[in-house]
């Protein structure tokens, strides 16, 4: 059971999608002065192997290469001394780390500038490097192997020739998107040339990584090396020297002839170059992609505008004004709030894949999850994967069938898009082991618990629990809202007991909220966190007390949704003006999906622990729907009906009756279409706030990217204190102190708000 | 398995023999080391105190024909028949002397799933004896022959036939999982309406046949491809791979001429010619190999269907026996079949290195040294396969990392290695070449006066299997 809802399918990347984003950008801590000369160069070099320059990238500072200010430096005079050696016929380029081309760009070096005009400047610096290395009279062979993004992209399609491994770490991809920016060194251009009109769009509007074969299939690589296995040498490092050898045969065959660099156009392609030779198909294109941008974005992101426009700049007004409008709009970007808000949580995220409670004393290898629901299956499938035996328990054979054949299903899922083999999968599902007793218990390393929200039965678990298991053992609950202190009552080992919220459904949400209590280890919450992030989430570590961080804020944002709809909204009219904001669902519809019932259980939960402060819709309202069996989405009704098979849905007829007995009148002083928002916003925010005040919170960073990547909170705001950042505190109180002479406590700021809009010189990020 | 490629190796037309002699006698040797012809050995016997002696006393084989020509309107069993047949000719056996029959095969023939109780019934061995059929990918037979001698070991058995069978020309094409599905179906349908109904719910899909699987199952690679990441993770180059096929093919047309392939029996094919000889061996030119394009990683790959071996159709068969009881019904037998392993890899990146980590492991058990071994055949699935666990077994590096062992045993030298051709050239009926090879062995630990072989082979899984075979005295 949790909170959250399902925040995936974005086709456009603005939503959550950001957490998928490789180490893009990646800043360095030091940075670098002095321009080296020659043999002193440490990041780029080359050696003549016959008549070809082999270019080895490595940067020593980092575990990644970056186009950092010096690797361009050295890349440049690299290129100027293989461009004036006579023996030298062609080059390769190639990462002499293994298992990175090029990341990305440096970002430092754009949150360095202060101007769009220095951003322009750099961008511009960038496109000209570029075009040299394009219109290079020795051709030039980009062997990669690893990931290829962002800047690292821009520079391989500008050489003449590339060959990538097929190995799972070659990624090509433009996330610039992800970081509200775009392809600043000459990507708008390049890329509709080499992969299409449509292909461009979609690799720099989603920002997606590419994989090799597939980026074979699209043109954007020629050629393709399979990963070799042991051999006389490691296998990464004969990899990258067989991906070397066959680069070079590569760069010898261009020069010779054997190679041709202009492509033999299938039919099929032909067509295709024919319609988009068409200006008017162009204009549709244009036009199309828009509408869906504006359609996933809500306008709220300026970045795929602004690439649509550099792309059209380049095919309908020639390549200068394309350049000029690409470096322009990179500036401009550079400068938003939206891609301030981005990088912010793409930092945070960076920070919150990282283990500060150190090495735990014993790895978790075996782990058992009681509960086969939702949500203990979820957990179950993002941890089988790992190279973790983990046991799944349940009370019934119903339940663990179910369970169990939603661990199958995801992997199954996974073989049908082949992104693992009928093989692997089953391999994988051989560390499952599905069982009713607490046969085996005795080895667990960690027992999750995932079983109802009902104290008296947790109780009774972690008894039973702890009866079987080793001393070592951790026992962590999964609970939205029960205080883990309460929980680890019934616990003789307190120290042991931790929490870890899941999100749901667990396989898509990257979040994992980790609750220690005054009582928990240190060691314990460093396996936790251990577990979690081989699990593949983005954590954060808060306090105890009731509804933690996550829970906590999304309650009184529920209630005022309640509040909104006995005032007569329409749920329909809620889901658009919440979306319209930038959360990726509509209240009404994180209602249904999170469950009526469970809303109405953390409302009262909570509405107890907090008082009338988190009043404001009635919580009969959620009562008399569940007394119904409108309990949302998985009983088919809630706030709307849902039907199977149907994506639409249409707002459930009977909830009138409900609303209408509750019904409320709206002033209309604060009900307008943006005090409604703002009225929603506020106490979330607000609420965030007071979190990091009483120290649930360890800091903002953590607050930012729990609300982001648990609750769906704008990522275009980059999270609630970012969002005070940039509102302002002193705006958003003022607004809070009108929605309070109405509504009373319920919008009261909390002292650290109030300190901020006080001091504007308070600010969570610097 | 071998290259599922066929044919193109056919375009190469045979090349002038005295070149090929001149070239044959070229050492294609990793290591240099040069052995004394007079050597004293670590060990005078393996024979050990208590455990019985099993003795190799004869091995036939079919000539191994590439598949779709002589044999192709065959079936698997025929072909295991004409094996048996001949060893009972050879030794003269009496029908009902034999206490258990295995066969080896991979591409079963649904109908004769149990090809050695068809075989043999056809053969005409008495009906008495049991017989079971055995898989394990390119080395089945060698597991019926090693079943074989754990029967005797055991106190089971005291004579046995092993054998193994394969047949390319024809292999089990299936309807598609969904028209099966359908088939059966229909099959239970009781009345009309639900037989038109599902009569009509065939689709143009339904009709597409599943082919036998060319890939490995765990990993979705099919052999050829793996085998040219193996080649070139070892860092073996095209010219390497093609002069170790044309060494493979000068040699075995070597051996035939010489009249030195004895294991082969001729066999009458009904409805078609007698078939004498293995009709795979042609040795080409270093020219002609090198025109070749890469059957599997193109551009830039170095397999070859020439320096792979070929689909084949085949069986072979060898009589195993206890000393004792060879001695008392007065055969001579060839050979004493000693110390063997199997072992198993990463069936995705060592799929083809068996050789490399059995050889150390077999000679580690029977307690002898590389240089004790007087007679090497190894299956030779690929050239560059070969030449890669030529290579490994050469590699200190590759003994510590991936084998536990301090030091590399070293590589096999040249002049004791498949010198009377290989699966490259003699074909690979994938089930029949473990015979081949031991058989091999003894005929050439008889020939050359040697007192050890070594038989290696690879196979499908990651899978390999080693055996050390002693001379009997003469």
């Amino acid at each position: 059971m949790s909170l959250s809802s399902t925040l995936n399918g974005s086709y456009l990347t603005p939503r959550l999608r950001i957490n998928k984003v490789l180490p893009y950008f990646t800043s360095h801590t030091e940075t670098h002065v002095s321009p080296k000369i020659d043999s002193s160069r440490t990041h780029v070099n080359y050696e003549v192997k016959e008549d070809v320059a082999v270019i080895r990238m490595n940067d020593p500072t980092s575990k990644v290469n970056t186009l950092s200010v010096q690797m361009q430096n050295e890349m440049i005079e690299v290129f100027n001394e293989v461009l004036a050696n006579d023996a030298v016929q062609s080059a390769v380029l190639i990462s002499s780390k293994p298992g990175c081309f090029i990341a990305g760009a440096d970002i430092n070096m754009i949150q360095a500038c202060n101007t769009s005009e220095e951003v322009t400047k750099l961008s511009q610096e960038g496109q000209k490097m570029f075009a040299r290395i394009e219109n290079s009279p020795k051709p030039i062979v980009a062997a990669i192997n690893g990931p290829c993004l962002g800047g690292g992209l821009e520079f391989a399609i500008a050489c003449q020739y590339r060959v990538a491994t097929k190995s799972k770490k070659t990624v090509l991809g433009t996330p610039e998107v992800m970081l509200g920016l775009l392809p600043g060194a000459g990507g708008t251009q390049r890329l509709p040339k080499m992969v299409g009109i449509p292909g461009a769009f979609d690799m720099m509007l989603t920002g997606r990584n590419i994989r090799a074969d597939k980026a074979k299939k699209m043109g954007l690589v020629h050629q393709l090396v399979d990963p070799l296995g042991p051999g006389l040498k490691s296998p990464e490092e004969r990899t990258i020297e067989y991906l070397e050898e066959v680069a070079i045969q590569c760069a010898k065959g261009i020069v010779n002839k054997k190679i041709s660099l202009t492509k033999e156009k299938g039919m099929m392609q032909k067509v295709q170059d024919y319609v988009m030779g068409i200006e008017f198909v162009r204009q549709q294109i244009y036009k199309t992609v828009t509408a869906k941008v504006m359609k996933m974005s809500k306008g709220l992101y300026p970045a795929p505008l602004k690439i649509i426009e550099s792309v059209k700049a380049g095919l309908e007004q020639g390549p200068d004004s394309g350049y000029l409008a690409e470096a322009q709009n990179f500036g401009k970007l550079a400068m938003t709030s939206e891609s301030n808000a981005l990088i912010g949580l793409y930092h945070g995220q960076v920070a919150c894949k990282k283990n500060r409670f150190g090495v735990p004393e014993r790895p978790v290898k075996n782990l058992a999850i009681l509960g086969a629901g939702l949500m203990g299956a979820g957990i179950a499938q993002v941890t089988v994967d790992k190279g973790i035996h983990t046991v799944l328990k349940d009370t019934t054979v119903e339940g663990l069938s179910r369970g169990q054949q939603q661990v199958y299903k995801g992997l199954n899922d996974k073989t049908k898009k082949k992104t693992i083999t009928s093989f692997e999968r089953d391999f994988t599902l051989a560390s499952l082991t599905g069982q009713l007793d607490y046969s085996g218990f005795e080895k667990a390393d960690m027992v999750i618990e995932a079983v109802f929200e009902d104290l008296n039965i947790k109780h009774r678990v972690i008894k039973e629990v702890e009866a079987v298991i080793p001393p070592h053992c951790i026992f962590a609950t999964n609970t939205s809202a029960l205080p883990i202190k309460d929980i680890a009552a019934a616990s003789i080992r307190p120290e042991k007991v931790i929490g870890m919220h899941y999100f749901s459904p667990v396989d898509k949400m990257q979040l994992l909220e980790i609750i220690t209590t005054d009582k928990t280890s240190k060691d314990t919450t460093a396996s936790a966190v251990a577990v979690g992030l081989k699990q593949g989430k983005v954590i954060i570590v808060v306090g105890d007390g009731p509804g933690f961080y996550t829970t906590r804020c999304l309650a009184p944002m529920l209630a005022e949704a309640v509040r909104l709809l006995q005032e007569g909204v329409d749920p329909k009219k809620l889901d658009a003006l919440t979306t319209g904001f930038g959360f990726p669902v509509g209240a009404a519809t994180l209602a249904d999906e999170v469950g009526i019932d469970v809303a109405a259980h953390v409302a009262e939960d909570l509405g107890k622990a907090f008082g009338s402060r988190f009043g404001g819709g009635n919580v009969e309202v959620l009562k008399t729907m569940v007394e119904k069996g409108f309990k949302g989405r998985k009983s088919g009704k809630g706030c709307y009906v849902y039907t199977p098979g149907l994506k639409s849905k249409d707002v459930n007829p009977d909830i009138e009756d409900v609303l209408g007995k509750y019904k409320l009148t709206p002033n209309p002083l604060v009900s307008s279409d943006s005090d409604v928002q703002y009225r929603l916003v506020s106490r979330f925010v607000n609420e965030a706030v007071m979190c990091l005040q009483e120290g649930i919170l360890n800091g903002p960073v953590e607050g930012d990217i729990g609300a982001v990547f648990g609750l769906g909170f704008p990522p275009c705001l980059g999270g609630p204190f970012r969002f005070v950042d940039t509102f302002g505190a002193n705006k958003l109180v003022e607004k809070m102190k009108r929605y309070e002479e109405v509504y009373g406590n319920h919008f009261t700021p909390c002292q650290l708000l109030l300190d901020h809009a006080k001091d504007s010189s308070k600010r969570f990020h610097k | 398995m071998a290259s599922m490629l066929m044919n193109s190796l056919r375009c190469c037309p045979p090349v002038n023999p005295a070149w090929a002699v001149q070239y044959a006698t070229r050492s294609l040797s990793t290591s240099v080391q040069l052995h004394a012809q007079v050597q004293t050995k670590s060990k005078k016997t393996l024979a050990k105190p208590g455990v019985k002696n099993i003795v190799l006393v004869e091995g036939v084989r079919t000539p191994f024909l590439l598949s779709g020509t002589t044999y192709a309107d065959l079936m698997p069993h025929d072909l295991a028949r004409a094996a048996l047949q001949g060893l009972l000719h050879k030794t003269s056996l009496p029908k009902d002397a034999v206490d258990y029959i295995i066969y080896g095969t991979v591409i079963q023939e649904v109908k004769t799933s149990n090809v050695a109780r068809e075989a043999s019934l056809g053969a005409g061995f008495s009906d008495k004896i049991p017989s079971h059929t055995v898989t394990m990918a390119c080395i089945s037979s060698n597991v019926a022959m090693t079943t074989g001698v754990g029967l005797i070991t055991a106190g089971q058995c005291d004579t046995i036939v092993a054998g193994g069978v394969e047949f390319m020309s024809d292999v089990p094409i299936r309807h598609s999982r969904k028209m099966r599905k359908t088939m059966l179906a229909l099959n239970r349908a009781k009345t009309l309406g639900q037989r038109l109904s599902l009569i009509g719910s065939i689709r143009m899909a339904h009709l597409t046949p599943e082919l036998p699987a060319v890939a490995e199952f765990s990993t979705a690679e099919t052999m050829g491809h793996s085998a040219d990441r193996l080649a070139a993770a070892f860092g073996v180059t095209r010219l390497e791979q093609d002069e170790f096929a044309l060494r493979s093919h000068t040699l075995a047309k070597q051996a035939q001429d010489a009249g030195l392939l004895s294991d082969v029996i001729s066999f009458k094919v009904p409805g078609r010619d007698t078939v004498a000889k293995d009709n795979g061996i042609r040795p080409s030119s270093m020219e002609q190999l090198a025109k070749l394009k890469p059957a599997f990683i193109k551009p830039h790959g170095t397999v070859t269907a020439a320096n792979s071996s070929f689909l084949t159709d085949g069986a072979s068969a060898v009589l195993i026996m206890s000393e004792e009881k060879a001695l008392a019904m007065g055969y001579k037998p060839k050979a004493y079949l000693r110390d063997f392993v199997f072992v198993s890899q990463d069936p995705k990146d060592q799929l083809l290195l068996g050789p490399a980590y059995g050889t150390p492991k077999v000679l580690a058990r029977a307690g002898l040294t590389m240089d004790d071994i007087d007679v090497f055949e190894f299956h030779e699935a690929f050239a560059g396969q070969i030449m890669a666990n030529l290579k490994a077994l050469d590699s200190d590096w590759f003994a510590q990392t991936y084998m536990g062992r301090k030091v590399k045993v070293g590589a096999p030298a040249m002049e004791k290695f498949n010198l009377w051709g290989g699966s490259l050239s003699l074909g690979h009926p994938f089930g029949a070449t473990g015979c081949r090879l031991v058989t091999t062995v003894a005929h050439r630990l008889l020939k050359e006066g040697g007192q050890y072989g070594l038989v290696a082979a690879c196979a499908a899984g990651g899978q390999g299997h080693a055996m050390v075979i002693e001379a009997y005295p003469q």
